[in-house]
């Protein structure tokens, strides 16, 4: 199957080093202590998260520092074809552990022994990349509930089809078995804490595809932060050029995005 | 301002567009610096400077590790986390709600990372008399607080482990009984030297927790009495707690009028209004927003209404911009 056409662009109409359009929206979940709406393209997912509180169960208290726990579900209508899933099957299993261990961290547990911090994620429409979503998300959430962290941490995935190098993958092409190389990074510490790869590649092919989420994960840091939608359709993998620069009124903008839970990518609420 | 969901007109959302912005050019700290989010560097123009809460040492820069407003005191250096759970401090008054009965102390939840602990010996017995706990008082913690009640306490230490210790040595700290109890985000609650008001045009009790639980209820004449005349009635109070309490209430005559009923919900509502706006709670504010809805003639169910919501806006900017202007 051809997944990018001789004009060099895909399926969806992106160009290879093109991201979907993320949109994130905090405060959802009245009664939680962080939430966070998530959405890259047709990706879409909530997290929740609760306390820090007393650890429900004794046995795992620590006395050092706090427990996190994670549960990754996806909602029965969140694929195409509506399907029942038992709750513990063994992809939801493996990607609450990867979620758990890559928010594990960069949340400083240290400062709050004795305690449990749950963090709850929901796919609400699949369409690739939901690992990624779902780490970008908890993030916000964490964020949210005023959790202290290192860092935040930001997700993208990136694959290797008909000789591409291409980021963000959909479903269609996520399903195509190729390479799919999911990163997580600490973008200010400059370290990565997550990367997951499902097949195999040339050193230098994965060293390329590699690169590539890196640059998707800082373009999607800072969209976060709440640059204008302009300034996104630069940096779908590109407008990383003036990373260092961020202008204060962003900052502003995006500290009352935080506070009233308000939509980041949209600037007219914002502002 | 989060989950203000409601449907304005467009006329209620300019004028509260508009006392918004009035707000905000009225407030002092408009310094865009001093808003940081998680792994933001911190500008620091002196050394040997204190870090505080929510910073912490990247590659030799302060950064912060929570969203929240920088604040500065000498050479301390601090985050101050806006949405957090409440973080206790020796001496605050906080209302919890018992989840738990266990030898010789009760686990209250209050918004804090774990449950805090209320000693049996750091409480006054129901007969005021100071001495020691027997078993037999150990057997009858059920008569004082049993699971969900509801109790107003004084924090004592927090140790080091983070566990968190609560007294309630006096009269007025104990069970709270007809009212009601709202949550609000900590951060709206200052600390004041006063935490309990008695509204005497309302008949109503208010206890403001500095971790955002709020107490309104109907005035209790008997726990005042008791801090008045402790010894000579003593009897009285036994008797009250040995007893089944529900036929003693109507016994007592302590069923809560229609009248003061309304009056807690009235006052509920307003600070459901303040707090959703995210004001900061105090009792002048909230009887100015109670004074408000009641010159305006409203029903205490369309206190929580749009327009509503845009008057308290309004008046609240008017009354910042005043008392600035005094000053």
């Amino acid at each position: 199957m051809e997944f990018v056409s001789p004009e060099g662009l895909r399926l969806d109409g992106r160009r290879p080093t093109e991201m979907r359009q993320l949109r994130a929206e905090i405060g959802n979940v009245a009664k939680a202590d962080g939430s966070a709406v998530f959405e890259m393209g047709n990706t879409k997912v909530i997290a929740a998260v609760y306390g820090p509180r007393e650890v429900q169960n004794k046995s795992q208290q620590m006395s050092d520092q706090a427990l996190v726990r994670c549960e990754y579900s996806m909602a029965n209508f969140s694929t195409g074809d509506r399907m029942r899933k038992p709750k513990g099957d063994r992809r939801s299993t493996e990607i609450s552990l990867v979620i758990r261990q890559t928010m594990e961290a960069c949340i400083l547990t240290h400062l709050m022994p004795r305690s449990q911090i749950d963090i709850f994620v929901q796919v609400l429409q699949a369409d690739g990349g939901t690992r990624s979503a779902c780490i970008n998300a908890a993030t916000l959430a964490l964020q949210d509930a005023g959790i202290p962290m290192r860092d935040i941490v930001t997700s993208c995935s990136a694959g290797y089809l008909n000789s591409t190098p291409l980021l963000d993958l959909n479903y269609v092409e996520d399903s195509a078995g190729g390479p799919d190389v999911t990163v997580g990074i600490l973008p200010t510490l400059d370290k990565v804490t997550l990367l997951q790869m499902d097949a195999k590649l040339p050193t230098n092919t994965f060293e390329d595809v590699m690169q590539l989420a890196i640059e998707g994960c800082i373009a999607r840091e800072y969209q976060a932060v709440g640059m204008p939608p302009g300034f996104m359709i630069d940096s779908h993998g590109k407008g990383i050029r003036s990373y260092n620069y961020v202008p204060d009124r962003y900052k502003v903008a995006k500290m009352q995005g935080l506070l009233n839970g308000n939509v980041y990518s949209n600037p007219t609420l914002v502002s | 301002m989060r989950n203000l969901q409601l449907s304005f007109n467009q006329t209620q959302k300019v004028r509260l567009e508009k006392a918004l912005e009035r707000l905000e050019s009225l407030s002092s700290k408009s310094n865009p610096n001093s808003c940081v989010t998680v792994g933001d560097t911190i500008p620091v123009y002196e050394d040997g400077i204190l870090k505080g809460h929510g910073t912490s040492d990247q590659k030799g820069e302060l950064a912060a590790t929570v969203c929240g407003v920088v604040e500065r005191i000498n050479k301390l250096i601090y985050v101050r986390a806006l949405r957090a759970r409440y973080k206790p401090e020796t001496g605050d008054i906080v209302i919890g709600r018992v989840i738990e009965v266990v030898p010789k102390r009760w686990k209250l939840e209050i918004n804090f990372t774990q449950d805090a602990i209320l000693m049996l010996s750091s409480m006054n017995l129901p007969d005021g008399i100071q001495r020691r706990r027997t078993a037999v008082d150990e057997l009858n913690m059920r008569s004082i607080f049993t699971e969900n009640d509801l109790v107003c306490a004084e924090v004592r230490s927090s140790q080091g482990d983070g566990s968190l210790q609560l007294q309630a040595r006096n009269q007025k700290y104990g069970k709270l009984e007809r009212g009601q109890l709202l949550t609000v985000d900590p951060y709206l609650v200052k600390r004041r030297k006063q935490h309990f008001h008695h509204l005497e045009e309302y008949g109503i009790d208010l206890i403001i927790g500095c971790n955002g639980y709020i107490w309104i209820g109907d005035h209790a004449e008997a726990r005042d009495k008791m801090v008045v005349d402790q010894g000579s009635n003593s009897e009285q109070p036994i008797a009250k707690c040995d007893k089944n309490s529900m036929d003693l209430d109507e016994q007592d005559g302590t069923y809560t009028p229609q009248e003061a009923r309304e009056n807690i919900c009235r006052i509920a509502n307003a600070i459901r209004v303040l707090s959703r706006l995210g004001f900061n709670i105090t009792v002048e504010v909230i009887l100015e927003t109670v004074n408000l809805s009641n010159s305006l003639n409203l029903d205490i169910h369309d206190m929580l209404g749009s327009e509503f919501y845009v008057l308290v806006a309004e008046s609240e900017a008017e009354r910042r911009s005043l008392s600035k202007r005094k000053r």
